[in-house]
């Protein structure tokens, strides 16, 4: 499935950022969301330095870096739950950044987030979570309710979980219901925070092609965060790499896989020894275990 | 030499240096806290449109904390009725024995007791419930459900406090009346029409009854709100949340008690 | 569907027995129902000593109660207590001729004001003023009284 919607992309495009590649550097509007010169840090801590970065309409866009270089905070930037110290970041035309608060929530209904904890309302029962932003944001009769909750819990495969409450559910399926809720209002974007981690292979396979198969079907935008380079890589139309605050790679996950950077390479190939090290900073380990002896 | 001299005006600023800290981090948390409370407020008409969450909150909040409350009541006017019992038979003035549970009761007891009570009972587990949605990302999730947590969640939470306090403070104050009859006049033999009818003579309907219900009225606003502004600050983590209910409570109970000093001195002082 | 109802259930008994226990302090614990006869007519009566008496104080006679004291205030031409009473409105056959009194209940207890009927045909109406009236003992004139008579007789 990767390599087919790789096909759209032809190696040897202008970096110039995904939705360039989407349609020809013609039809830059075409990107939903499209961030310049980002910045932000927390405390002394910098997460974001300057940073690029665009996605296009309807296209599976990927994010991915080490753990801790701030891609859940990329998605709470785009998503209006942080405001970035420097740099635009507009959605569908809009400036996240700027907006008042009223503005903000009539965007997010459009938005859909899944977020790493599945954030699902524990005194609520798996089907009254999806019906929430229904009953919240619409006016649908009760029985209209339950027909769009029973067909999106269906597609998540968890149509028999309905009475269950979030108690009682395993991670990944708790994962699986907040996907169902994030798509219960047909938005226009879904942020996936780590959708995979937590699944077992064949729920993981069903993920990955549910992902695509959503984002194919209804003309979503989705963008994907993930450690799971594989997987990723299989369904994403472009992927970005950062770390340290920049963005180290990008391209399509072919011009990824052809990527010569030996940082990319052994992100990629999961190489414990290379420009990037297992280890935090820190003196020898035989220098500080003599220290230590002494002392 | 300079090096020492360096230390020592180090160590004399060191202390003045965290005690400024701790100030501007308290006005810091003051400030949040208005802020939230001001968010609260604003979501007061929205809440009018969806009773039912409030219900769920008096619930929560009145109806959970009535058997505690009541049995408190009860106790507490018992032990009032024996004690001014035996101080007040000393001079010769059982008969004022009704006065003395009642006022007790109305203007001070009752809703400071009550409050205390409803903090640690009711508060803390506001507290605990906000501060783990939010480390659970729930109340993210609303906010990416543009759904606003803030009027959604903490909203009704407050004004099931604000309403259930007084209904619950007069509860205590009235079981605690008919404690102290029961000790009094049941086993102790003080006469029935005495204990009532001087009750009646020197308790002032709107100086005791009223001003106790705007006691508690007070203390309804003040603990609900330390319980959800806890909650809301609270550190994402289990440990967070468990400081968090920690400092809900014991800041709510100061504020009870540092308040009903100033009401009481306000309202009684005259 | 049913938790729903029996919470509506619950709550409303709550807030009945709230509001229950409301108005048994305001009825029963508080002087709101003896508040509730706020019509009545009004005497007055100056007092060269009023003592302790204070508005809501009551006011008997032959000990059952028979009205409140409203106001006292000071007459600044005479130095007395110009004491406002509100009599019960049936009561309305005090004599002319009756006597005020502040006395206390009991040695330590509260001070109120017991009204002894003369014998007159004639009623007191509203506005009247009680014109016989006795001040309040006060117990430290009267220990001082005493002793002092204790001196004198010791001194003969
Ligand atoms: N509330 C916070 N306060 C302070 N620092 C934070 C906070 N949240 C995140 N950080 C810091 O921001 C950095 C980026 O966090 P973020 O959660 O975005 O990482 P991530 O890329 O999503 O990592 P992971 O893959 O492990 O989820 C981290 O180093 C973290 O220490
Ligand atoms: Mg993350």
């Amino acid at each position: 499935m990767g390599g087919q919607q790789s096909t759209q992309f032809p190696d040897g495009v202008p970096i110039g950022g995904a939705c360039d590649t989407v349609s020809g550097p013609a039809a830059a509007p075409d990107c939903l969301v499209r961030i310049r010169g980002l910045s932000f840090s927390r405390g002394a801590q910098v997460i974001f330095d300057r940073v690029d970065l665009d996605i296009a309409r309807g296209a599976v866009t990927a994010v991915m870096g080490p753990s801790g270089t701030g891609k859940t905070t990329l998605l709470k930037l785009i998503s209006g739950q942080l405001r970035p110290d420097a740099g635009s970041i507009e959605v569908d035309g809009e400036p996240v950044e700027t907006l008042g608060r009223s503005a903000l929530y009539k965007l997010r209904r459009r938005m859909g987030m899944l977020f790493q904890s599945g954030a699902l309302l524990t005194d609520l029962s798996v089907f009254d979570n999806v019906a929430y932003p229904l009953r919240e944001h619409t006016k649908l009769n009760p029985a209209m309710v339950r027909k769009l909750v029973l067909l999106k819990l269906e597609a998540v495969g968890l149509r028999g979980a309905r009475d269950l409450m979030p108690s009682a559910l395993s991670g990944g399926m708790a994962r699986r219901v907040a996907l169902a809720r994030a798509i219960a209002l047909d938005p226009m974007m879904i942020l996936y925070d780590e959708p995979f981690t937590g699944q077992d292979p064949i729920s993981m396979g069903v993920l990955v092609t549910l992902i695509r198969q959503l984002n194919d079907a209804s003309g979503l935008t989705s963008i994907v965060v993930s450690h799971d380079v594989r997987e990723t890589a299989s369904i994403a139309d472009y992927m970005y790499i950062i770390s340290n605050g920049k963005v180290m790679a990008q391209g399509t996950p072919a011009q990824i896989a052809a990527e010569r950077s030996e940082w990319v390479r052994q992100f990629m190939d999961g190489l414990p020894d290379g420009p990037v090290h297992f280890q935090y900073p820190a003196p020898s380990l035989a220098a500080d275990l003599l220290v230590r002896g002494v002392g | 030499m300079a090096n020492k001299a360096r230390a020592l005006v180090d160590g004399l600023l060191d202390p003045l240096a965290r005690l400024g800290h701790g100030g501007l981090k308290a006005l810091a948390g003051l400030g949040r806290a208005h802020l939230l409370l001001l968010g609260i407020l604003a979501g007061s008409w929205d809440m009018l449109r969806r009773p039912r969450l409030l219900l769920a909150q008096v619930f929560n909040v009145g109806v959970l904390s009535v058997l505690i409350v009541g049995v408190s009541g009860f106790f507490v006017g018992m032990v009032l009725g024996l004690q001014g019992y035996y101080v007040l038979s000393q001079f010769g003035a059982k008969e004022s024995l009704g006065v003395m549970v009642a006022a007790s009761l109305v203007r001070e007891l009752g809703p400071v007791v009550t409050a205390l009570l409803v903090a640690g009972r009711a508060g803390s587990a506001l507290t605990a419930e906000i501060g783990l949605m939010k480390a659970t990302e729930q109340l993210s999730g609303l906010e990416m459900m543009a759904v606003d947590p803030v009027r959604r969640i903490l909203t009704p939470r407050f004004f099931g406090g604000l309403i259930s306090m007084p209904l619950l403070a007069a509860l205590f104050s009235a079981v605690g009346v008919l404690g102290g009859y029961f000790v009094g006049v049941g086993l102790l033999g003080v006469d029935d029409g005495a204990f009532f009818g001087q009750m009646q003579a020197k308790i002032d309907f709107r100086e005791d009854v009223v001003n106790g219900v705007i006691k508690s009225l007070v203390f309804g606003v003040v603990a609900t709100w330390i319980a959800l502004f806890q909650g809301h600050d609270a550190t994402a983590t289990s440990e967070g949340v468990s400081r968090a209910t920690t400092r809900a409570v014991v800041h709510s109970a100061l504020a009870v008690l540092a308040i009903d000093f100033v009401l009481t001195a306000l309202m009684f002082g005259k | 569907m049913a938790k729903q109802h029996s919470i509506e259930v619950l709550v409303g008994a709550f807030m009945a027995a709230g509001f229950v226990a409301l108005f048994f302090l305001a009825m029963k614990v508080s002087n709101l129902s003896a508040n509730v006869a706020d019509d009545g007519y009004r005497l007055t009566a100056r007092f060269t000593n009023a003592g302790s008496i204070k508005a809501r104080a009551p006011v008997s006679m032959a000990g059952v109660r028979v009205g409140r004291v409203e106001d006292v205030r000071l007459d600044k031409k005479t130095y007395q207590a110009v004491v406002t009473m509100r009599i019960d409105p049936t009561v309305d056959d005090i004599p002319e001729d009756t006597f005020a009194n502040i006395f206390t209940a009991g040695l330590l207890g509260e001070q109120y004001i017991g009204l002894q009927p003369g014998g007159s045909q004639d009623y007191l109406r509203d506005g009247d003023e009680i014109t016989q009236t006795q001040s309040a003992l006060i117990l430290e004139q009267m220990i001082g009284q005493f002793l002092f008579k204790k001196a004198e007789e010791g001194g003969k």
